[in-house]
């Protein structure tokens, strides 16, 4: 009985270890960052243009193209990507293509972003020749998010029982009203948490932009999808390797502006998750 | 029973899952305005029977058929026949009550109507009135038509779900199972309601009970195994079999 006891007790502390182990780094990385960059924000780093080589200034360029890829990512990726999975998952016969291609997506979320970067290049910048572009950025980002969206939408697809599409059968609807009027509403919340997640992780990638899209340093704010355009996480690179004699100041704030804004999406995120688990019936 | 107008009539039919059959050479008729039951052990392929008269088995991955089954003398498995017609004319009860989670009482009610293109919604209205009153379930939910369907019991739900296939107005209504998640009191009401409903329909009901069986159906078929042991009047299965399979499962001694 002692030694049952004791081995509970042992169980616990390594458990409990283990896990602290594990939050550590994330708890330090983010006290770090909100000690040293929590100084720099103001409404003005947000708002106004870099100045004296970067050393100064806002980080607005950058905040802004990072919004605009974000969009321009979300308008491609999600359509395409919740319209295959609906495809893969409610249409196509199970067989050995349909497999190969469910390998293929899963894979692919696999491939580092660097290498999507290069893809990005070769066939928008040059090929399609859009040149370094927003355009250009949010189609290299969005061919990096297509893989995860379409995988959390089918996984919310598969979540719906099956029972409510036979109902649905039996009262004479097609497989489109099926889907579009008993598989999606249920299915929303799932593909909307996964899709946020997918697009914050794009929010923060570096390799897809830096040939696509990454400005240096520009002064102005885009006026086209066809302009460069400063992002957040370039720019972070930027003021950390390229620009000499930065504040650690201005180093953290950026940090902090883009680690925020990824955390914000991934609050939104787990929000929409818990506020329909809370909802779910079956 | 041979004087009976036939609504539907499965003939030779054989269905599989996966290449393991679960139907053989099952030859049976529906008969209007009267109510048959479909019963046997678990596995028996009673409802594989019943999910082929709407052709909803081969939605299944992997499941295959063979043979013909008529509605009025029109074979449903004839190349291009209209799936949805089919259903719309032969509406089904599943086991479990499933009331879109989404929907609220009325939604649920109206979800088949409103798939058949846009009507007016006073018809609406009037269409979920007279069948959630058909389905005994109109004095209870009247004043709360916009919240949930699933907010209603289990024996509530079940019968939403019957309102929500009459609405549609079918003429064969398959109910699979429709009270095995149900109460005695939920489960007396349905079998009040099969019987004011084979005034209109013919009604097919699985069941695992046999009481039940005893108590709502005018033809009873026995099924063992995915054949159709024995068909006749209910009272003839239950008093005087003519098989001893059927006379063994009846009395309890197998199953």
């Amino acid at each position: 009985m002692i030694d049952s006891k004791l081995k509970e007790k042992a169980a616990f502390a390594i458990l409990l270890a283990a896990t602290i182990i594990v939050i550590a780094p994330v708890a330090l990385i983010l006290a770090i960052i909100l000690i040293n960059g929590l100084p720099a924000l103001s409404f003005e780093f947000l708002f106004s243009i870099p100045r004296d080589g970067m050393r100064g200034g806002g980080i607005f360029p950058a905040l802004v193209g990072t919004f605009y890829l974000i969009v321009g990512t979300a308008l491609f990726a999600i359509p395409f990507g919740i319209l295959a999975a609906i495809y893969l998952n409610e249409y196509a016969q199970r067989n050995r293509l349909t497999r190969a291609i469910e390998l293929a997506i899963i894979n692919l979320s696999g491939v580092p972003s660097i290498v999507y970067g290069l893809f990005g290049l070769s066939l928008f910048v040059e090929f399609l020749g859009f040149g370094a572009s927003i355009l250009a950025g949010s189609l290299t980002l969005a061919i990096m998010t297509l893989p995860v969206i379409i995988t959390a939408t089918r996984e919310a697809l598969s979540a719906v029982p099956r029972s409510f599409r036979e109902v649905s059968f039996s009262l004479g609807a097609s497989r489109w009203q099926t889907v579009r009027g008993v598989v999606l509403p249920n299915a929303i919340p799932g593909i909307l948490t996964g899709t946020i997640l997918g697009l914050s992780r794009a929010a923060g990638e570096t390799a897809p932009i830096l040939f696509t899209v990454a400005a240096f340093y520009l002064p102005k704010l885009p006026t086209s999808v066809y302009d460069q355009a400063m992002a957040l996480p370039y720019h972070i690179y930027v003021l950390s390797t390229q620009v000499p004699n930065v504040s650690v100041k201005v180093q953290y704030g950026t940090v902090l502006v883009l680690v925020g804004m990824i955390f914000i999406l991934n609050i939104v995120a787990s929000y929409i998750r818990s506020y329909f688990r809370k909802k779910k019936t079956w | 029973m041979d004087k009976l107008p036939i609504k539907m009539k499965a003939v030779d039919l054989n269905a599989w899952f996966s290449g393991k059959q679960a139907l053989s050479k099952i030859n049976m008729d529906v008969y209007s305005n009267k109510v048959t039951a479909v019963i046997g052990p678990s596995g028996c392929g009673k409802s594989t029977f019943v999910r082929n008269l709407n052709r909803l088995h081969e939605t299944i991955p992997g499941a295959t058929v063979e043979g013909a089954v008529f509605l009025d003398e029109e074979n449903i498995f004839k190349p291009r026949y209209d799936l949805v017609d089919l259903r719309r004319r032969v509406g089904m009860v599943f086991q479990k009550p499933t009331p879109f989670p989404t929907m609220s009482i009325y939604e649920n009610a109206a979800a088949g109507i409103k798939l058949a293109g846009r009507v007016p919604r006073p018809v609406v209205d009037q269409a979920v009135e007279t069948a959630l009153k058909q389905a005994a379930l109109w004095n209870e939910v009247k004043d709360c038509l916009d919240k949930p369907g699933i907010g209603l019991s289990g024996g509530q739900q079940q019968r939403l779900c019957i309102a929500r296939t009459l609405a549609v107005r079918p003429e064969v209504i398959l109910l699979d199972e429709p009270c095995s998640a149900l109460d005695p009191i939920s489960t007396g009401k349905i079998e009040e309601l099969i019987h004011e409903l084979k005034k209109e329909y013919a009604i097919v009901i699985v069941t695992h009970n046999m009481q039940q069986a005893a108590r709502v159906a005018d033809f009873t078929g026995f099924f063992l195994l995915g054949e159709l042991v024995e068909f006749d009047v209910t009272g003839k299965i239950f008093t005087a079999p003519r098989d001893k399979r059927t006379e063994d499962y009846v009395t309890g001694r197998f199953g």
